[in-house]
């Protein structure tokens, strides 16, 4: 697999010298340093490029309602490129060389693996701004998007009520989908169905027949995918060549993350089941004046605005928030003004951090895919991260410092 | 019954996948002895041709069964004139020169089109057997891959232009003598064999998600098919995926799609190692 890694490297390399960093040729010497790690490039830039472009936005409103303490913040942006060494690299960087105030990145839950310790031990806040798995216990680690017993622990019940309760799983192959897909079980089994089989697919698998096959022979009740990137897509296209979407219904814990509904035909998707923390149909006043700005700075057919783009957009705000609540951007102070429970109203409804699991308390809706837009079909108001609450104590044990995993 | 049947079509669409993506790399590598790198890249910019020409406007079939070989059989007479044609009958130095063309095409997309993953819609329309339905692409899959080998079959027995390809390729200085260009049969040959990775690139847009990098995926399945096909590219690439389908595809259907794969490659490992010339060094041997 050398030339594979060689050739994604050299790929990125010429990819990140058209990108570039942008954001830091503006940069003053007191201004306050906000660093961002996401995939601009690579299988993964389906979910980096929504979630910077949230984040540029939320920098200049706030440097537009006049900057934080004063001062104004500057966004330092790295392309980690889809490739795992670069977030080490990246990560190092922002904390040794260019000494950031936060850093905001991550997408796959290897990713976040890979520069949580890093940040931790360098003394460098961090915020994870993805839908997860859950569990990840850090006292220096925000998690502020939304984890199984928020998002899983509606959409199951809801498609058990609604197809029945023969549930087969397909998730990808790394920690996000092995330990989703045992959520996944364990609401099933709690709501008296059976798993029929779970089968994971590593991120470059693209050829679903025999497994398409094989879910025909089993007749579920419907089907659970937790596939992820660019190569999973091909599932979907799959799926809906060989007539069977009209036959078994799906819900998703990560479909429409990456704008799948907008890159595949309505006929390849239509009425599959979401659940998320945002979707662009929210009518609150706050939602409208966000994709009206939003619009505005990048272009009125900017196709969808994702739930990492919001858990980024987000996660930047509660930051902003409890650096002026702390007074000052000193990590403890920054840390101890978050587990005060510091609280915005955002786009997608009121969100709260959790101050003993570093998680959030946020709304959650579920929606069903319709002709390349998500409609929403039920909102459950502020949902508590009861999942990693119920393991994960950061005011009794602040030294605690792991992800805690589900056992079934 | 009707599992074994759609377990029958499975193994034949997966036989059909490899003799698509490998045809290509058989005529190139098969009969000019080049290794070319560069066969998955030639797949990606057949899959891209396909893709933008759909976008525009043309007809999906055209697309994919016309505007996608030409493209990357017109780009294969640059890439023969421009490095090729320079380094025949220096192996290690066409690998190095079609590797760093293998990088070269994935930079430049990259940086053209961009890191994202694109793709077209698969053909509408599916049938039944039984209990099971079965896309109308797949089954469309096998013929264009029985088709192929047809075409190619026929096309170096019973034409001129086959004959003189392999006596070309047989003896270039006889050739010669006999007022043959070689250079010219060289750089038709190259051509075709573009195309042919162009056509695979095509057909496969619809049912992969289309990147920069797909090449990665295909080009790996494609060597082992050429090189297990042995000697004789017609019988050798066609037995040989026929074996290494129907391993991949069944080990597929009892385990998972992780285990399909390792399995293709140990079985290309363990009939490499009882017969190191290829599957047609021992059987069907003379064939085409």
């Amino acid at each position: 697999m050398d030339r594979r890694k060689f050739i994604q490297t050299t790929a990125g390399g010429i990819a990140a010298g058209t990108a570039g960093m942008y954001g830091s040729s503006a940069l003053a010497a007191d201004d306050i340093k906000v660093g961002s790690i996401h995939d601009l490039s690579g299988g993964l830039d389906i979910y980096g490029k929504p979630m910077v472009d949230a984040l540029t936005l939320a920098i200049e409103e706030q440097n537009a309602a006049g900057g934080l303490l004063g001062k104004k913040v500057a966004l330092i942006n790295y392309d980690s490129q889809s490739n795992m060494q670069k977030y080490t690299e990246y990560a190092q960087m922002a904390a040794l060389k260019d000494k950031v105030a936060v850093v905001h990145g991550g997408i796959t839950s290897a990713s976040r693996e890979v520069i949580r310790p890093v940040l931790t031990k360098n003394k460098t806040l961090y915020f994870y701004n993805t839908q997860y798995e859950g569990g990840v216990c850090d006292r220096n680690t925000f998690c502020t998007g939304v984890t199984p017993a928020q998002t899983v622990q509606k959409l199951i019940p809801y498609s058990m009520k609604k197809w029945g309760k023969k549930v087969y799983v397909i998730a990808a192959d790394y920690n996000y989908g092995q330990i989703t897909s045992q959520w996944v079980k364990k609401y099933v089994t709690e709501g008296g169905g059976s798993v029929q089989a779970i089968e994971f697919f590593p991120l470059d698998v693209t050829n679903f027949g025999p497994t398409i096959a094989k879910i025909e022979a089993a007749k579920p009740d419907f089907v659970v995918s937790a596939l992820v990137g660019g190569a999973h897509m091909s599932f979907y296209r799959q799926w809906g060549a060989a007539g069977m979407l009209k036959k078994i219904p799906m819900a998703s814990s990560t479909f429409s993350v990456g704008n799948e509904q907008v890159v595949l035909a309505p006929e390849e998707c239509n009425g599959m089941v979401l659940s998320y923390n945002y979707f662009e149909k929210i009518a609150t006043p706050q939602n409208k004046a966000f994709l009206a700005a939003f619009h505005k700075r990048f272009g009125a057919d900017y196709p969808n605005v994702t739930e990492l783009a919001m858990g980024t957009y987000q996660g930047f705000k509660l930051w902003a928030e409890a650096v002026k609540k702390a007074g000052s951007i000193d990590r403890v102070k920054v840390i101890e003004a978050l587990e005060s429970g510091i609280s915005i109203d955002a786009p997608s409804g009121k969100v709260t951090v959790d101050g003993a699991s570093h998680h959030c308390i946020l709304d959650v809706s579920l929606a069903e895919v319709k002709n390349k837009k998500l409609d929403i079909l039920q909102t459950f108001s502020q949902q508590a991260p009861s999942d990693t609450s119920a393991v994960c104590n950061l005011k009794k044990n602040p030294a605690d410092n792991q992800q805690y995993v589900i056992k079934v | 019954m009707d599992l074994a049947l759609i377990v029958s079509v499975q193994v034949l669409y997966a036989v059909a996948t490899l003799v698509i993506i490998s045809a290509g790399l058989a005529v190139i590598f098969g009969m000019m002895r080049v290794i070319n790198l560069a066969h998955g890249e030639f797949l990606m910019l057949g899959a891209y041709s396909a893709i933008f020409a759909t976008k525009a406007g043309i007809n999906i079939w055209i697309a994919m069964l016309v505007v996608a070989p030409i493209c990357v059989g017109l780009f294969g007479i640059v890439v023969e004139r421009l490095i090729i044609r320079h380094l025949y009958g220096r192996m290690v130095d066409t690998m190095l020169a079609t590797w760093g063309l293998s990088l070269l095409c994935v930079g430049l997309v990259t940086s053209l089109i961009g890191n994202t993953t694109s793709g077209v819609s698969t053909p509408e329309g599916n049938f039944s057997i039984g209990a099971y339905s079965v896309s109308f692409y797949t089954s469309a899959l096998i013929v264009i891959a029985v088709l192929l080998l047809f075409a190619i079959r026929w096309v170096l027995r019973s034409t001129d232009w086959g004959l003189i390809a392999r006596g070309t390729m047989q003896n270039p200085a006889m050739a010669d003598v006999l007022g043959i260009s070689p250079t010219r049969v060289y750089s038709i040959t190259f051509a075709v064999g573009a195309a042919l990775s162009g056509l695979a690139g095509g057909l496969l847009a619809p049912v992969s998600g289309v990147v920069p990098t797909m090449g990665a995926s295909f080009i790996a399945k494609a060597f082992i098919t050429v090189i297990g096909g042995g000697s004789s590219i017609l019988a050798g690439t066609a037995s040989a995926s026929a074996l290494f389908g129907l391993i991949n595809q069944l080990a597929t259907f009892i385990t998972t799609p992780v285990f399909g794969e390792v399995a293709l490659f140990i079985a290309a490992v363990v009939m490499l190692r009882m017969l190191p010339q290829g599957i047609t060094g021992r059987f069907f041997k003379g064939s085409l």
